[in-house]
């Protein structure tokens, strides 16, 4: 890696202040950014760590029932403690290996958007608020493609608050080297209907899948599913899967996460 | 009662103390005062021509010591090959220039370009980037059958095309093998490619040179299978050092599968750099380096056919390869898709009339070289996924159809060139069958099916090569070396020994099971002898380890050496004890007088060797040491049965191993414990090359899989419950021509285990309706799937 600057504030402010330096990079639990600066495939003059924020960290219940997952929490912590919505806990659970979750935070998954990452279907099927120093954004409108958010330049996500829904599941295959997602699904039953979002197989990174949720919001069992097929046409293509098996695992995985909802 | 000592005892290994407490001294551990680093820049385009190389701006950036380019390489000899192939028309094999750095052409992305020599690694690379290239990009030649094409472009100017050779083994055959094929009753044809692989030891590839300037010796520390070659192939071909002024020494080398087995050019880069700037110089590759440097293993593409009488005799064998040799010809890469490959094509069988051609091509890609087995597995996956396909097509047991054509008498002369000197393939056929309950399949498919999933059931046999080799055969059949093995016993004068072999350990256990070897001679503990491996200036002109031959050949060696000591001591002994040396016997480290009670230990007769005021002086000499150069009268040919069990899941084609079994012939075995260990990890190789493993290029000569990320390696979730998987060599028929009846294990599992593995995924689909016969390895979910559309 290149040389760099770096600092660790204790508070979102002073993180702020600190990314306003040019070529300034907020760094969460690095799990993305190091391996990338390792390659030399990145040079921020000064690395922001996230990590030492003290009110960007935990988990809690909000007074609407939210649970509420600060933007420096690790997969481990969310894994362990956000038992009052078990299959986010799940997800959190199975991202990664052990050093991945103990050192990744949640803030930094949903800003680096990769199209393989398990949170950010997990965020979209949950209909989750995106919560940053300046303003609270709705999932739906966070996710903009590939590595593409809603974030402005030096934006951090300070909390990220999950509706906790009637049942939901996240149901992975996954991509047999790298172990992200090839295909992820996460289906959340809300009263008001289910959501149902799809990381890993989109060139637009995470997608709704409005087909499906239209008809599980009305039989909520996998079998509702039969018939529904999602085009391969904007499916990625690559060594492990064709477009047209990520297309088709979708209705397979999406399946399977209905029948396991809880 | 198993021994709790000497041959055939499970005896820890006495060297993992040292590497699970971090005591290990690998090659990356080694730090010479004053040492600098180098950074090669690598070419990202696969074939290109060179036209300028401008080191001006890195050569002013900090801490850089040296820029080097081809012209700094003038005079030196290039990188050599140590095989010589001949094609059937008689002319030899089209054999390139290979340079160090990258001469007027570039052929594949990771060739080396330009060597920056610095103070620090840091420094080295950051200059390494201020280099600027003008490459003219040229068209990439990927596909082996695109680069033989009329008018294809050439990865080598100066060579007539891209075809190295062209071989036909036993050419003399051909003619009777087409007419078998046009008589013969059924013909089961297979079109089938053995995948590409990357060895990816644990430990990537390290190399530091050193020079001493008052005497003028250089030393080479390098991640090496075998010292001693590379002190000759460097010294004698490359940098013209001639072999007692060079050095070279592999410490604890962390895995090779054969992958450091060759003479790579950056071995030769630090050594000529650390002269030229009179410091030592240091290569550590990172892992993205060894993607696109280690030489890769297989790339085969095959048709093969089978002929079958009206009784499903096997009548003939006709197989028709293409073997990628990538961009330069590595230092063994000829030999293994012929000699290695061919002369296994009988297997287990009797089939009488065998042909092979294989065309060698050069690409844009990573050279080609030895992995785990190499041709032995190309030989065994296409003759076994036949022989399989064939029983399916003729509605027969696949377990009937090869005990049918199972050679049963011994030595039995292959039409294939090899005489395989002893074996019973019905005994690891019987006991297979047994371990892996076959009887029970029924019940545990339907279970299966229960569930929704197909459950198959694979078999396979194979036979190999091992213990490589007679030195006058494979001379004659185009190596440039010996394949001999040495060992130097010295025995101290308080009576412990040191074994100085020519074989090298980077995983297999030498310095437990060799001193098990000699302790059991001698009747002393093991604990007495001590193993030195890896080093030219302690150890004897050896041809190191590969090709499973390191019991076969340097344990012979040893053997041999510690019969000469015997054979003095017991003259020793004799003096002593004034006796007749016909009536001495050694037994328990004691020689005794047969029929009296007189005797004098092993620690009297060493002693008295040393100091030797009563001693035979006008009979034998004092001191005790031996050597012995120990050369095969033949290969070795371990044989084994294996069976798989395998279930896939309709809805998404992932493959799961639910059961494996390997029931494997090794001869006598030394360490149970350790054979053991070797199968585990050749079988847990073959999955990942069945199930999971894939070098692949995109079109351009871009590497796809060029990390973990991408190129999947075996992991521990990826193998069967222990409770499942079972690795038997309890069948033993020894070798006839070894001294210690010994066959080699090293390479078994990952021969025996991939076809075993497509079988039962054959058998899987075929189990729910669909008509799928053959699917390329590696049997990845998705293409499982499409198998089934």
């Amino acid at each position: 890696m290149y040389n760099f600057g770096f600092e660790k504030p204790g508070t979102v402010a002073d993180a702020v202040a600190a990314l306003g330096a040019e070529d300034a990079q907020a760094l969460g639990g690095g799990q993305t950014l190091i391996p990338t600066l390792k390659q030399r495939l990145a040079s921020p003059t000064t690395l922001v760590s996230l990590t030492g924020i003290a009110e960007m960290r935990g988990v809690c219940t909000g007074d609407d029932g939210a649970l509420c997952v600060g933007g420096a929490t690790t997969h481990a912590t969310v894994a362990a403690e956000a038992g009052a919505y078990p299959a986010l806990a799940a997800t959190a659970a199975h991202i990664g290996d052990p050093a991945v979750r103990n050192r990744g935070t949640i803030g930094g998954s949903l800003a680096n958007n990769d199209p393989s990452a398990c949170y950010p279907a997990a965020a979209l099927a949950s209909g989750a608020t995106i919560v940053t120093n300046t303003r609270e954004i709705a999932a739906d409108d966070y996710f903009q493609g590939m590595f593409t958010t809603a974030l402005d330049e030096g934006e951090i996500i300070t909390e990220v608050r999950f509706p906790v829904p009637e049942a939901a599941h996240y149901e992975k295959f996954v991509q047999p080297a790298s172990r992200f997602a090839l295909v992820g699904v996460f289906v959340a039953k809300y009263a008001d209907g289910v959501r149902v979002a799809i990381t890993g197989a989109s060139n637009d990174g995470v997608f709704r899948w409005s087909e499906a949720e239209a008809a599980l919001s009305s039989n909520f069992s996998a079998d509702a599913l039969d018939g529904l097929s999602l085009p391969s046409d904007d499916m990625i293509s690559d060594l492990h899967g064709t477009a047209a098996y990520r297309a088709h695992l979708c209705g397979v995985m999406t399946k399977r996460a209905v029948a396991q909802a809880s | 009662m198993p021994k709790d000592s000497g041959i055939g005892a499970s005896t820890k290994r006495r060297e993992d103390m040292r590497f699970l407490t971090g005591a290990g001294n690998y090659t990356d551990d080694i730090n010479l005062a004053g040492q600098a680093y180098v950074h090669f820049l690598r070419s990202d385009v696969a074939h290109g021509t060179l036209k300028n190389v401008d080191t001006s701006a890195a050569a002013a950036m900090p801490g850089v010591v040296r820029i080097f380019t081809s012209s700094d390489f003038d005079g030196v000899g290039g990188i050599p090959c140590g095989w010589q192939v001949t094609s059937k028309d008689g002319n030899v094999m089209q054999e390139p220039t290979h340079p160090i750095l990258a001469t007027g052409k570039v052929r594949h992305v990771g060739e080396m370009i330009a060597a920056v020599v610095a103070d620090t690694p840091e420094q080295a690379r950051d200059a390494a980037e201020a280099i600027v290239l003008d490459i003219d990009e040229l068209p990439a030649m990927v596909d082996m059958k695109a680069a033989l094409a009329d008018g294809a472009t050439k990865v080598h100017d100066d060579l007539n095309d891209n075809l190295c050779y062209d071989w036909g083994f036993v050419e003399e055959n051909r003619e009777a093998v087409d007419k078998a094929m046009s008589e013969a009753a059924h013909v089961t044809s297979l079109e089938l490619v053995n995948n590409r692989l990357v060895a990816n030891p644990m430990e990537p590839r390290v190399a530091v040179g050193d020079y001493a300037r008052h005497s003028d010796e250089s030393t080479l520390y390098t991640t090496s299978q075998n010292p001693h070659v590379i002190r000759l192939l460097m010294g004698a071909f490359v940098l013209g050092i001639p072999e007692h002024k060079l050095r070279v020494v592999a410490p604890d080398v962390g895995g090779g599968f054969g992958t450091k087995i060759f003479h790579y050019a950056e071995e030769a880069f630090c050594t000529f750099a650390a002269k030229a700037c009179n410091r030592p110089v240091k290569w550590t590759s990172s892992r993205s380096e060894a993607f696109i440097s280690d030489a890769h293993g297989r790339d085969h593409v095959t048709k093969i056919e089978l002929a079958l009488d009206a009784d499903n005799n096997f009548t003939a064998l006709r197989c028709l390869t293409h073997a990628n040799m990538g961009a330069y010809l590595s230092t063994f890469a000829p030999s293994v898709p012929t000699w290695l490959h061919g002369t296994l094509l009988a297997g287990n069988y009797r089939t009488p009339l065998i042909y092979t051609n294989v065309k060698a091509v050069f690409t844009n890609t990573v050279p080609v070289d030895a992995y785990r087995g190499a041709g032995r597995p190309e030989a065994t996956f296409q003759l076994e996924r036949v022989i399989d396909k064939a029983a399916r097509e003729l509605g027969v047991d696949p377990v009937d159809l090869r005990r049918q054509n199972f050679i049963r008498e011994f030595p039995y002369a292959t039409p294939v060139a090899v005489e395989y000197d002893t074996g019973d393939y019905d005994a690891t056929m019987d006991k297979m069958l047994e371990l892996a309950d076959r009887d029970g399949f029924d019940a545990r498919r339907k279970a299966s099916e229960a569930k929704g999933k197909l459950r198959g059931f694979g078999v396979n046999c194979f036979i190999e090569a091992c213990g490589i080799a007679p030195s006058n055969l494979v001379g004659q059949l185009g190596a440039r070396a010996g394949l001999y093995e040495s060992a130097t016993v010295r025995v101290n004068a308080t009576g412990g020994l040191v074994v100085m072999t020519g074989s090298h350990s980077h995983g297999q256990g030498h310095e437990t099971t060799f001193p098990q070897v000699v302790a059991e001679m001698i009747g002393i503990d093991a604990d007495q002898v001590e193993i030195v491996h890896g080093d030219t200036a302690r150890t004897p002109m050896g041809m190191g380890t590969y090709g499973s031959r390191s019991i076969a050949v340097g344990g012979s060696a040893m053997v041999r050496a510690t019969e000469k000591i015997i054979n003095k001591t017991k003259k020793i002994a004799a003096h002593l004890l004034e006796a007749a040396e016909a009536d001495i016997e050694l037994k328990d480290g004691a020689f005794s007088v047969a029929g009296t009670d007189k005797s004098v230990t092993w620690g009297e007769v060493t002693l008295a060797a040393y100091v030797p005021h009563n001693y035979p002086l006008e009979d034998i000499e004092p001191g005790l040491e031996e050597t012995a150069f120990y050369d095969p009268s033949n290969f070795t040919y371990p044989a084994g049965a294996y069976a798989c069990e395998v279930e896939v899941d309709p809805d998404t084609g992932t493959v799961t191993i639910e059961r494996f079994v390997s029931a494997d012939d090794f001869g006598n075995v030394i360490n149970p414990m350790i054979v053991e260990g070797q199968v585990h990890g050749g079988i847990a190789q073959g999955i990942g090359q069945a199930l999971l493993e894939n070098c692949s290029y995109d079109e351009n000569g871009q590497l796809l899989s060029a990390s973990y990320m991408d190129y999947t390696m075996p992991r521990a979730d990826n193998l069967p419950h222990m409770e499942h998987y079972t690795v038997d060599h309890s069948c033993q028929t020894p070798c006839t021509h070894n001294p210690l009846g010994v066959k080699g294990c090293g390479e078994a599992g990952a021969i025996g285990s991939p076809p075993t593995v497509i079988n039962a995924i054959i058998d899987a689909l075929q189990s729910g309706g669909h008509k799928v016969d053959h699917i390329d390895m590696p049997a990845t979910p998705d293409r499982v799937w499409a198998a089934m559309q």
